[in-house]
């Protein structure tokens, strides 16, 4: 019994297993049950492209969270910096090269993005609003100002697809998978620069001092300030940070549509939110993890899409999405803090086999060196 | 005064007074403390323990006065939290000390981080120094414990002990103990005590705050009363027992004593 107790141990230690079992049982009951649709390819590509923006948006929203503050603006920055890029770059492209000024846009947007991150930062950190209440006021306030901007109307991105933004951002990589007969199958770009990003990020929030202060933000402020960590300029940057991805989000879903509509974004906000939960982080602050993101994205992302192949009525679609999210929160707090080892003990003295220690004892000794 | 290492004191409090618009908290304090003494400050709730640790870690500014830490003069106006660090005064709180979800090493290095190049934390090392922090610095045995172990599976006196080991490896000049038994059980005050001597054996200077003179007793090599913002006593250890201490002090609370050996 001894022996198994390390491995447990060291398997709850991976981050975001819990969740990535989840995600691996539900496309095991997708295979089953709709195997015309979840053994060929072409799902998955649909998959990597749509995930994409609500990934992006989770991974800067677990920043935000594990920080103990929340971001309710960010369908809004989706709609603004699409606003902003799309009129970017329309009006350079009267000037210079479609691609030069689709790149002119870009930026604009990131800049847009990190804009409204700031005021909103500067609301929390310096004013002292809540962040609920104030990310609340500046959804509504940058939607209204999308919507003016653009007088209410969507706008289509004329040759976009032939810059080298579109094909950065959101090309596809062909020759990879073989195809079925129905035309080339490629890997959508946008999928390896979330995976991208999520691994930056990674390193930012478990090996940078910035991720670090997040934190203990997070975890207690009154310990990171007597501490030494800036609290309000963490708390700014962090702001600024979840608006630039927000920009770099809606890039891509503009890109994607190659249309601009003031109300895109919107039904964005608890589906990302979900997928943050669901992977393990904490609502409370103080802990989150980027890979639980990862994966949540994904359980979330598939779904929809997911039932509804499945045959059964897509009127079961919110009810398995309940499901799948109630069971995977009650899987990372069981698996999550330690409880997994404390149960494969008493399944054994259920089984009347001695336990390793006496009740009420801590864990036994891991070795301190 | 000089400010190189041949300094007397550690702490040199000149004629220190805090206001709060007409309400005097803290009168002319006068309070030095040798370079490896610890000093058990006690007194009352509202005698202006607090207030005088907020005024040594930065958080409020005295009205007027002089501090000294190692010999330098410390410069009030741009005196804060961070600032405060620097000139080597390393205070452990009664409960804010530790992120509770954070694991041990990062609590270590939190605001200090070893960084590399852009700021990425050198984790190994990091680590590397919390265990040898922890191992030699504070002596911890306990079970189970290790880097990695998350500060909330630790015991109230352990975290005390991890606080005051971080303490001592920031090369404190002073460390500021504020209450730091307090809603610990007799055990675990037992184990801070224990991590109060490490201070000693280390050679470094310390002001233990408490208003339970029996914890401060055993540890402190002087004791200084603070009643109604001044001090009104400052016994060393040989010339007191626990029991004269505790009579003067409970006198002093029913307002029978004049005030003696300033």
């Amino acid at each position: 019994m001894s022996r198994v107790r390390p491995y447990i141990k060291r398997l709850t230690r991976i981050e975001g297993l819990p969740i990535l079992a989840v995600l691996a049982i539900l496309y095991i009951v997708f295979i089953i049950t709709a195997p015309d649709v979840f053994t060929k390819p072409r799902i998955y590509m649909s998959f990597l492209q749509t995930v994409a923006p609500p990934l992006i948006l989770g991974l800067g929203l677990t920043f935000v969270i594990t920080a103990g503050e929340i971001d309710l603006s960010f369908p809004a920055v989706l709609a603004f910096t699409g606003y902003v890029f799309t009129w970017g770059y329309q009006e350079l492209s009267t000037v210079v090269d479609p691609s030069v000024a689709a790149w002119g846009g870009f930026f604009l947007a990131l800049i847009a993005g990190a804009f409204v991150g700031y005021i909103n930062g500067l609301l929390v950190a310096r004013i002292g609003v809540p962040s609920i209440m104030a990310t609340l006021a500046t959804q509504f306030f940058w939607y209204g100002v999308t919507v003016l901007l653009a007088g209410g109307l969507q706008a289509t991105l004329k040759e976009i697809d032939t810059t080298s933004v579109h094909k950065l951002f959101v090309g596809r990589i062909y020759g990879v998978i073989p195809s079925e007969g129905r035309g080339q199958i490629g890997i959508p770009q946008q999928a390896l620069w979330a995976l991208g990003l999520a691994i930056v990020l990674w390193f930012i929030l478990n090996r940078h001092k910035f991720g670090e202060a997040v934190m203990f933000l997070g975890d207690n402020e009154n310990v990171a300030r007597v501490m030494g960590v800036n609290v309000e300029t963490t708390r700014i940057q962090l702001f600024t940070m979840m608006g630039m991805i927000g920009g770099f989000a809606g890039v891509i879903l503009t890109l994607q549509a190659r249309v601009f509509y003031p109300t895109q974004g919107q039904g964005m906000l608890l589906p990302v939110m979900a997928a943050v939960f669901i992977g393990g982080t904490s609502i409370a602050g103080g802990l989150g993890t980027i890979v639980g993101t990862f994966w949540g994205s994904y359980i979330i992302g598939s779904l929809e899409a997911g039932v509804v192949a499945t045959g059964i009525s897509g009127f079961y679609v919110q009810l398995v999405t309940g499901l799948v999210m109630g069971a995977s929160v009650v899987l990372n707090i069981i698996i999550g803090e330690g409880r997994l080892v404390a149960m494969s003990d008493r399944v054994r003295h259920w089984t009347g086999q001695k336990r390793a220690a006496p009740p009420g004892e801590a864990l036994p000794h891991e070795g301190a060196d | 005064m000089s400010t190189d290492t041949s300094y007397q004191y550690a702490l040199q409090m000149i004629g220190i007074e805090k206001y709060f618009g007409l309400v005097c908290a803290l009168k002319n304090i006068n309070l030095n403390v040798g370079r490896n003494e610890i000093v058990g400050l006690i007194g009352d709730n509202g005698a202006g323990k607090s207030t005088l640790v907020k005024i040594l870690t930065g958080v409020h500014r005295p009205t007027r006065g002089e501090l000294y830490v190692a010999g330098r003069k410390v410069n009030l106006d741009k005196y804060n939290v961070k600032t405060a660090h620097k000139y080597g005064i390393e205070t452990v709180y009664q409960d804010k000390s530790l992120g509770e979800k954070q694991v041990l090493w990062r609590n270590f290095f939190i605001g200090r981080q070893i960084t590399g190049r852009f700021g990425f934390i050198n984790v190994k090392e990091e680590k590397r120094i919390a265990h040898e922090i922890m191992v030699n610095t504070i002596g911890f045995r306990g079970r189970g414990i290790t880097v990695e172990s998350k500060v909330s599976k630790l015991s109230g006196g352990e975290r005390q002990g991890v606080a005051i080991g971080r303490a001592m490896h920031f090369e404190a000049e002073l460390i500021v103990l504020d209450e730091p038994t307090v809603a610990l059980s007799l055990k675990e005050v037992q184990k801070v005590i224990n991590f109060v001597h490490k201070i000693k054996e280390g050679g470094k200077a310390c002001v233990y705050i408490s208003h339970a003179i029996q914890d401060v007793y055993e540890v402190a090599d002087r004791f200084v009363v603070l009643d109604r913002g001044e001090i009104v006593a400052s016994i060393d250890k040989e010339n007191t027992s626990l029991k004269e201490l505790d009579e003067f002090l409970l006198e002093y609370a029913h307002g029978r004593k004049d005030r003696r050996e300033l």
